[in-house]
C-alpha cells in the first residue's frame, strides 16, 4: 500500500498525444465522404481500398484546419511540408502504410494555457502538430469467428497534437484535454467527441523521485474514451509505477490499455519486437508549400478563441471572472452571449439569465445551446422588461420565460401582456390599496409601530394579493414603509 | 495489301476505304493466333470486345465522328489499369484481380478510339530485364525465339516487334521500355518523369516510374504521346506543363546542326560489347559527316547510378507492394491460420523470387539502423546525378549512348546472375534517376543479327526535340 507520504516523494510526468479527426467533407487523400455512422464499407473507393494503380490526392482543407490549430496555439507554421509513409501491416490499413508527416510537421511548438480547479494557471508546451490519415476499424463481433474490417474511417484526416512531458498530474492532463477540446470546437475543425472516437488521446506516463532531473521509463496508455478516464488512467498508472519502484522493480516501457470498468491499466499482449516503421518521404505526393499569404488568409478567418472572449467579457462587459469562465466553457453559449450583448447593455443581467434559467432549461432537457429556441432578440426583450421594472425577475423567470419558450415567435412584451403580468409602478394606483389594507388590520399596524417590523412582509403580501401580484414590489415596499412610519 | 507498320499508312487505307477497322482487328487477331503460343506475349486477348469496338469505330468513321486514333490497335502491359479487365502485374498475388477503373492514359486513348486488343506479359511488378520473372513464364524475342526480349516490358516490345498490334504501352522505371525496345529492334520512349500521369499504373518505384511507348515509327509515338501526356488532377506528380503537338514537329530538325554529346566510355569500355561500341563510333561519324558537333562527355557518376537506383527503387517498391497482403483482393494463401501466417504465407507464395528479393532489399535500406547509410546517402547521390546530367544539357542538345551494354541474351543464360542481370540497365538507369526523357532506336545489327539500340537522352520536357532528332536519325539510317 502506497501511503500519501510515499506518494508525495514522487513526481508524475505526463505527455499527451491527441488525435483529432478533422471535420472535412471528404477524406485526407480521397474524395470519399467522411460522414460518421454510415453502413460499414460504404464510404470507400478504389483509393481507400488501396487498389493497385491508385494515387493519393491531398485535401487542402486539412492544411487549412491544421494551420488554424497551429495559429490558435501560437505554433510556428512549417512552410515546406513533406508527407511521409509510416509502414506497418494491419488489416485496417489498406495500403500497408499510413500517410503522415515525420520530419516536417505542419506546426512546431506552441502552447496551451490551462487552469486547475484551485485556480492555479499553467502553460503546457506543444512539441508539434502534424497531419495524417486515420486507419479503418477492425471489428471482432461476438457471433463472428472472423475479424471484420470496416474501412469507412480509413483515410479520414487527423491532426496529431503532441505535448511536451510537462503535465504533473491527472488533473493537469484533464485540464489540458478540456482546453484542447474547447479549442478544436471553437475552431470548428473537430467535434471533440471522445466517446465516438473523433478525438482520441494516448498518455505517456512516468514517475520519478522529486528532485531527479532525468526522466525514467514511460508507459503509453491507450483506450481512454473520455477526458475523465484519461485522468483516472494516469492516476492509476502513476501509483502502479510508484509501487513497482517501491518494491525495487522496473517499469518496462510498454503499451498498456485502460479498462474503464476496473479503472486499471493492463499490458497489451504484443510481441517484444520493436516496430520499425521505416518512415520515408511519400513519393506520390508533391510537397505542400505554405506561403505567408496563405497563412494570413487562414488567420483572417480565425474565429474568436475562448481566452479572447473571456477577456472581452470581463473587460468590455464588466463581468466577474467566474461568469466569464462559465460562459466561455461552451462555444455556442459564449457566442450566444456575445450576440445578446449587442442587443442589451444589462450585461450582468444577461449573464445571470444565461447561467441561470437558460442553463437550467437546457440541462433539464439535455439540449445543446444551439437548440435553445429563443433568439437573442427575444432574450434581449425579456431582459429589458425586467430591467425597466415592467415585470419582476421572479415573474419573468417563472411565467414569461417558459411561455416564450413555448411560443418563441411572440414578442416578450406581447406575451407579458397576454399573461397579464406587467407590473404596476404607479403610486396613485398602489397607495389606495395600501390605505385599504392598513385600515383592515389596525391591531397589526399598532404592533408594527411598537416595534414588530417583521410585519412589513405580511402587509406586502396582502397588497400583492389585492393586486394579483402586479404591484411593483419596490414601489409598494417604499410606500408601505412611508405610510407605516408616518 | 496494307502496310501495317505505320499508323499513317493505316489511316490512309481507312480514308481511301481500302480497309476497315474490323479488317485491321482481324489481321492482328490472326497474327496473335499464329504467334502467341510460341512467343507467350498475350496474357489475355480481348477478341470479342475488339471486334465489337471495331464495328462501332467503323460506324463512327463513316459518320465522320471518329477519334484521332481510329484504326490504332494497341496492347497494354499488365501493369496498366483497364476497367473491367484482368490486371496482375504478371504475378500470382493478383490472381483473379480485375481493375475497377481506367488508367488516365487508357481513358485518353479510348476517347480517341484506340482499340486495346489485349494485355501482355512482363516481368513481375515490372522488376526485371529479361521478362523471365513472370508467373506466366518467359516472353520470347520474336526475331530470336531462344532469346529474351528484354524487360520488364518484354511483352509490349514483342507485341509490336511481331506485328501483333501497332503500338504498345509499357512502363519504364530503370530502362524497362528502352532495353526491350533495343533487344526487339523497335523504338521505345521513356518520357520525362511526370510528363504522363501515373494514375492507373501499378507502382513499382513511384519517383522513377513512367509510362512509356513502343512503336516502329517515331510519328506514331509522337501522336500517342501528344494524346496521353499532360496534367492530371488525380496525379499530383504529373506535370502542369502544356503538351506540344509532338506529331506536328517531328520533321522540324532535319537540317540544323546540333550539339551532341556522347558518353565517352561507350567507345572504349571493354565491358561493353565491341559491336555496340562500333555502333557508337559509326553513329558519331555519321553525325559529324552531317555537320553536327559531336563531343565526348565524361560521366564519373555512372558507376554510382546502378547502386543508387537499386537502393531507392527497392525502398519505394518495398512499401508500394505492402498493399498486396491477401486481405482485400488477389491471392490469399489457403493455409493461413491467423493474421501473421496469412501475411507471411500469402506473400511468400504470391510473390516471385525477384520481387521478394527487392522487397527485402528495400526493407533493409529503410530500416532504422541502415537508413542514413543507404537511403539518405543514395538520395544525395541521386541529386548529384541529376545535377550533373542537367549540366550536360547546358552545353548540348542531346546525349547519345548505347541503350544496353550487350545484345539480347539467351533465355536462362543469366539465371542466378542477379548482378549481371542488373548491369543490363547500366545505361538506361541514369536518365531514370535524373527523370530525363530518353529514347531507344534500332541503330545496328550484330554479326549474329541481334538488334543494337542507340539511346538518345534529352533535357527534361524536351520530348519534342528528342522525337524530332530521333526521327532524323531514323531517316539518316534509311538514307544509307
Amino acid at each position: 500500500m502506497i501511503t500519501e507520504e510515499i506518494r508525495n516523494r514522487y513526481e508524475i510526468i505526463v505527455g499527451l498525444e491527441v488525435h483529432a479527426q478533422m471535420l472535412t467533407q471528404s477524406k485526407a487523400y480521397a474524395t470519399d465522404s467522411t460522414e460518421y455512422g454510415q453502413m460499414p464499407n460504404t464510404n470507400i473507393s478504389v483509393l481507400t481500398l488501396g487498389h493497385p494503380g491508385t494515387l493519393p490526392r491531398f485535401n487542402k482543407k486539412v492544411l487549412e484546419y491544421a494551420i488554424l490549430m497551429g495559429l490558435a496555439c501560437g505554433s510556428k507554421i512549417t512552410r515546406y511540408n513533406i508527407f511521409d509513409r509510416k509502414n506497418y501491416f494491419y488489416p485496417d490499413l489498406p495500403k500497408g502504410y499510413q500517410i503522415t508527416q515525420d520530419k516536417t510537421p505542419i506546426c512546431w511548438g506552441g502552447k496551451i494555457a490551462i487552469e486547475l480547479p484551485d485556480g492555479t494557471a499553467k502553460t503546457i508546451n506543444i512539441t508539434r502538430i502534424h497531419m495524417e490519415e486515420d486507419a479503418g476499424k477492425s471489428l471482432h463481433l461476438a457471433e463472428e469467428t472472423d475479424t471484420l474490417v470496416d474501412l469507412n474511417r480509413a483515410g479520414v484526416p487527423l491532426i496529431e497534437i503532441v505535448s511536451e512531458p510537462e503535465m504533473r498530474s491527472g488533473e493537469e492532463a484533464y485540464a489540458y484535454l478540456t482546453e484542447i477540446r474547447r479549442l478544436v470546437r471553437y475552431l470548428n475543425i473537430c467535434d471533440g467527441n471522445m466517446e465516438e472516437g473523433s478525438m482520441r488521446c494516448d498518455a505517456n506516463v512516468s514517475v520519478r523521485k522529486k528532485g531527479e532531473t532525468t526522466l525514467r521509463t514511460r508507459n503509453e496508455i491507450k483506450n481512454m474514451n473520455s477526458i475523465r478516464n484519461v485522468q483516472r488512467a494516469i492516476e492509476f498508472e502513476a501509483l502502479r509505477q510508484i509501487e513497482i519502484y517501491e518494491n525495487q522493480g522496473t517499469v518496462k516501457g510498454e503499451t498498456r490499455m485502460f479498462d474503464a470498468t476496473t479503472g486499471e491499466t493492463y499490458a497489451m499482449r504484443t510481441k517484444e519486437t520493436l516496430n520499425d516503421y521505416r518512415y520515408f518521404p511519400e513519393p506520390d505526393l508533391q510537397p505542400v508549400v505554405v506561403t505567408d499569404e496563405y497563412i494570413e488568409s487562414v488567420r483572417a478567418q480565425m474565429p474568436s478563441l475562448p481566452n479572447e472572449l473571456k477577456a472581452k467579457f470581463m473587460q468590455t462587459f464588466g463581468l466577474p471572472e467566474y461568469d466569464a469562465k462559465v460562459l466561455i466553457d461552451d462555444k455556442d453559449t459564449a457566442l450566444y452571449f456575445e450576440a445578446l450583448c449587442s442587443q442589451t447593455t444589462a450585461f450582468k443581467a444577461a449573464s445571470n439569465w444565461i447561467m441561470g434559467p437558460v442553463k437550467s432549461y437546457l440541462n433539464e432537457r439535455t439540449l445543446p445551446m444551439q437548440d435553445f429556441p429563443l433568439s437573442t432578440k427575444r432574450m434581449a426583450e425579456l431582459i429589458a422588461l425586467v430591467e425597466s421594472n415592467q415585470i419582476s425577475f421572479a415573474k419573468a423567470a417563472q411565467d414569461l420565460f417558459p411561455a416564450l419558450l413555448e411560443s418563441p415567435e411572440i414578442s416578450a412584451l406581447d406575451m407579458a401582456k397576454k399573461l397579464d403580468i406587467i407590473q404596476d409602478s404607479n403610486q396613485d394606483n398602489i397607495l389606495p390599496i395600501i390605505t385599504e389594507v392598513l385600515a383592515q388590520y389596525p391591531d397589526k399596524v399598532a404592533a408594527y409601530k411598537s416595534g414588530k417590523k417583521g410585519l412589513l412582509g405580511m402587509f406586502m403580501g396582502e397588497v400583492m394579493k389585492q393586486t394579483k401580484g402586479k404591484a411593483d414590489p419596490k414601489v409598494t415596499s417604499k410606500l408601505l414603509q412611508e405610510q407605516l412610519d408616518a | 495489301m496494307i502496310d501495317f507498320s505505320s499508323f499513317a499508312s493505316i489511316r490512309t487505307a481507312l480514308h481511301d476505304k481500302k480497309t476497315t477497322v474490323s479488317a485491321i482487328v482481324s489481321h492482328y487477331l490472326q497474327v496473335i493466333e499464329q504467334k502467341n503460343s510460341e512467343l507467350n506475349v498475350f496474357l489475355e486477348v480481348y477478341t470479342q470486345e475488339a471486334q465489337n469496338r471495331a464495328l462501332e469505330i467503323d460506324k463512327k468513321l463513316s459518320e465522320g465522328t471518329a477519334g484521332r486514333l481510329a484504326g490504332m490497335v494497341i496492347s497494354l502491359k499488365d501493369v496498366i489499369c483497364h476497367k473491367g479487365h484482368g490486371l496482375q502485374a504478371s504475378s500470382k498475388i493478383l490472381e483473379g484481380f480485375e481493375s475497377q477503373f481506367d488508367a488516365t492514359v487508357v481513358t485518353r486513348l479510348l476517347a480517341e478510339d484506340v482499340i486495346i486488343i489485349g494485355r501482355v506479359g512482363c516481368d513481375e511488378f515490372a522488376m526485371g530485364s529479361s521478362n523471365e520473372n513472370s508467373a506466366f513464364g518467359a516472353v520470347r524475342n520474336a526475331d530470336h525465339p531462344d532469346r529474351v526480349p528484354g524487360g520488364s516490358s518484354g511483352g509490349s516490345a514483342v507485341s509490336v516487334q511481331a506485328g501483333m498490334c501497332l503500338l504498345s504501352l509499357g512502363s519504364d522505371t530503370g530502362g524497362s521500355v528502352r532495353q526491350p525496345a533495343a533487344f526487339c529492334n523497335i523504338i521505345g520512349l521513356k518520357p520525362t518523369y511526370g510528363r504522363i500521369s501515373r494514375y492507373g499504373l501499378i507502382a513499382y518505384a513511384s519517383s522513377f516510374d513512367t509510362i512509356g511507348i513502343f512503336s516502329k515509327q517515331v510519328e506514331d509515338m509522337a501522336l500517342t504521346l501528344e494524346i496521353i501526356a499532360g496534367a492530371d488532377d488525380v496525379d499530383s506528380t504529373a506535370s502542369q506543363k502544356t503538351v506540344p503537338a509532338y506529331s506536328q514537329s517531328i520533321d522540324a530538325m532535319d537540317k540544323s546542326p546540333r550539339k551532341i554529346a556522347y558518353l565517352a566510355r561507350a567507345l572504349d569500355d571493354e565491358s561493353i560489347n565491341p559491336e555496340i561500341r562500333q555502333m557508337m563510333a559509326d553513329t558519331i561519324e555519321t553525325l559529324k559527316a552531317q555537320g553536327h558537333s559531336v563531343e565526348p562527355v565524361d560521366f564519373q557518376l555512372l558507376d554510382y547510378t546502378l547502386p543508387v537506383y537499386y537502393i531507392l527503387s527497392t525502398a519505394e517498391a518495398s512499401t508500394n507492394l505492402s498493399r498486396f497482403d491477401g486481405i482485400r483482393y488477389g491471392y490469399r494463401s489457403p493455409d493461413a491460420q491467423d493474421l501473421e501466417s496469412l501475411y507471411k504465407k500469402t506473400r511468400t507464395e504470391g510473390f516471385g523470387q525477384e520481387v521478394k528479393r527487392r522487397i527485402m532489399l528495400g526493407t533493409f535500406v529503410l530500416s532504422a539502423d541502415y537508413y542514413d547509410a543507404y537511403f539518405t546517402k543514395a538520395q544525395k547521390v541521386r541529386r548529384l546525378i541529376r545535377e550533373k546530367m542537367l549540366e550536360v544539357f547546358k552545353n548540348y542538345d542531346f546525349w547519345i549512348m548505347p541503350t544496353t551494354p550487350d545484345t539480347a541474351f539467351k533465355i536462362g543464360e543469366l539465371k542466378g546472375e542477379t548482378v549481371n542481370m542488373y548491369l543490363a540497365d547500366l545505361f538506361t538507369v541514369p536518365a531514370s534517376t535524373a527523370g530525363l526523357p530518353a529514347i531507344s532506336i534500332p541503330q545496328a545489327k550484330s554479326s549474329e543479327g541481334l538488334a543494337i539500340g542507340l539511346q538518345v537522352v534529352a533535357n527534361e520536357f524536351e520530348e519534342e526535340q528528342l522525337l524530332a532528332f530521333t526521327n532524323y536519325l531514323q531517316k539518316l539510317k534509311k538514307g544509307k
